[in-house]
């Protein structure tokens, strides 16, 4: 097959339809609307750099930005330690490793929507009733302050997502020699050597892997965000994609939200980027 | 020594595995329960196993009818996503030129873009064709999900050698033919890992729909779960037998097919 032939572009045709119609062309009218005062009913003016001026000056926008990259952060890391620590539980030469695979694996299956709200549950009438019954109080605010708001998604996210990096992290760990496990136990290495300068370094690449995942799915966090806390109390633990949604969609100022949502990219890009850099060089180095 | 420790490990895997149930267990024992059983007590399980609030909670989520449009949406993007992006990624492998890197870089490129920076042109545009109906969520789908879907197929593609394209050819076979009888039963492993990541995204997805759907009648799981919430807020009985029905779908389809899902999931991740 050749791209002067007609049934390459008829191959390609569906998808090249569909991308175009559904990524390309919002995207190009997105960076365009941003540069414009629109309402979604009317264009309105062209506006310059207006909007982006406008949103290095919104506090809600800035503090939005500022509690994802903490909540990323804290996520990612948890996440990872998590994620790694039960996948070299269930690879160890145990009975139960399948049925624990599928149990910690199990929250992925369902929507960040219904998790949150299963969580709220947790968080507000369980936390509560058994800070009631301990003499607790600081067991019966939560989600009603930010701390308690911040702590519960981290508690969220890493319940549901350490399970999906645990995957990650077994499919390098089949990968190791067992030889070299075995070699490095008769020269007299201990468990933390062995982790540090054998198993460590061979599982590098699923790093590159789940920073990767883990970073883009907590830094885009909507559902999870929406159905736990709501953003409340007062929008202090509202993220970045809900402060995009809430700018469009309760405040109707479309362009506005456009240059949030270009910024948005912008930096998602930019991390994504400079970190598959970062961590393919790292293994290399390693 | 080793035997020892792996005991021990065994212990404490069991222990995790249990607290990671343990959310599951709450909203389960408690959907059984009265109003007022579950503020007096939320841990044990309840006095009187009843359905009462099944039944309501079955009628206000207009259970079937919610179920048949989640599958009839999932499965239509899935099949279409699978045709239209293994037939991309088969042209995009076997002519190899400048056009077609470019293009693959492009495909590979979109994954980058958050769904906030398209997300309302993207419902403008759609708006003003009259688009905004569940065929149109469909198409939106297959525009969101191709990336990922062809970046997989793509690498599979590359591990089938060529000549036995040419093969076939020289047997009279045309390139339809080609694809769809010898390629395409060839790629199934990486089918089955593209099918389970696609139904696991879209099954779940609640934003797209919330902004595409907006006939009652038409709603998905995750959107109809979202309304129910907002309507029983203070009444956890109801809205936690809502949840635990929205799950049970899932928890059937991880019964039979638990070994595909990790394996795609792994594969998906890895390559």
């Amino acid at each position: 097959m050749r791209t002067k032939d007609f049934a390459y572009w008829l191959f390609l045709a569906p998808v090249l339809i569909a991308l175009t119609l559904v990524v390309v062309v919002p995207m190009l009218l997105g960076v365009y609307y941003s540069f414009t005062s629109w309402n979604g009913i009317t264009t309105g003016g062209f506006v310059g750099f207006q909007n982006y001026i406008d949103l290095f000056k919104d506090e809600r926008f800035l503090d939005s930005l500022w509690f994802t990259t903490k909540f990323s952060v804290v996520s990612v890391i948890l996440i990872n330690f998590i994620g790694l620590s039960l996948a070299l539980i269930v690879t160890s030469r145990i009975k139960s490793s399948t049925l624990l695979r599928t149990t910690f694996f199990m929250p992925n299956l369902i929507g960040g929507l219904i998790l949150g709200f299963i969580w709220q549950f947790i968080f507000v009438k369980v936390f509560a009733s058994v800070g009631e019954m301990v003499g607790m109080e600081s067991l019966q605010v939560w989600l009603a302050t930010t701390e308690t708001g911040f702590w519960g998604l981290v508690i969220l996210m890493s319940w549901q997502m350490s399970g999906y990096i645990m995957v990650i992290y077994i499919a390098y760990l089949q990968g190791l020699p067992n030889e070299l496990l075995e070699a490095s136990e008769i020269d007299g290495a201990s468990t933390f050597q062995r982790f540090r300068y054998i198993i460590f370094p061979l599982v590098a690449p699923a790093f590159t892997v789940s920073m990767f995942l883990t970073l883009s799915n907590t830094f885009k966090l909507y559902d999870q965000n929406l159905s736990l806390t709501g953003g409340g109390p007062y929008n202090s633990t509202e993220m970045v994609a809900m402060e995009i949604f809430n700018t469009a969609f309760v405040q109707n100022a479309f362009a506005y939200a456009q240059a949030k949502a270009i910024i948005f990219f912008v930096i998602v890009a930019i991390v994504a980027l400079f970190q598959v850099y970062w961590n393919k060089r790292r293994e290399v180095e390693m | 020594m080793r035997k020892k420790k792996n005991w021990k490990l065994e212990i404490l895997g069991i222990l995790l595995g249990i607290l990671w149930l343990l959310p599951f267990y709450l909203m389960f024992v408690n959907s059984f329960k009265t109003k007022k059983e579950i503020f007096t007590d939320v841990t044990s399980p309840p006095e009187l196993w009843s359905f009462d609030n099944y039944i309501t909670a079955f009628e206000e989520l207009d259970f079937m009818q919610t179920l048949f449009n989640s599958l009839l949406i999932t499965v239509s993007s899935v099949l279409l996503i699978i045709i239209s992006s293994a037939m991309a990624a088969y042209a995009l492998s076997r002519a190899k030129s400048r056009i077609s890197t470019i293009l693959f870089f492009t495909f590979v490129a979109a994954m980058l873009i958050p769904f906030q920076s398209v997300m309302i042109p993207l419902v403008t545009v759609f708006g003003q064709f009259e688009m905004l109906n569940r065929g149109g969520l469909i198409f939106m789908y297959i525009g969101f999900g191709a990336s990922l879907s062809i970046f997989l197929y793509h690498g599979a593609l590359n591990n089938i050698p060529r000549s036995l394209d040419e093969a076939a050819r020289i047997d009279g076979a045309n390139r339809w033919q080609v694809f769809w009888h010898i390629i395409f039963p060839m790629l199934k492993p990486i089918t089955v890992t593209v099918a389970i990541l696609n139904i696991i995204w879209i099954w779940n997805d609640f934003l797209l729909p919330s902004l595409v759907i907006n006939q009652t009648g038409s709603e998905t799981i995750p959107l109809k779960m979202f309304f129910f919430f907002g309507e029983y807020t203070k009444q956890w009985h109801l809205a936690l037998a809502g949840l635990t029905l929205a799950i049970v779908p899932v928890i059937i389809f991880y019964f039979f097919a638990q070994r595909a899902i990790i394996k795609g999931v792994s594969d998906g991740a890895v390559k």
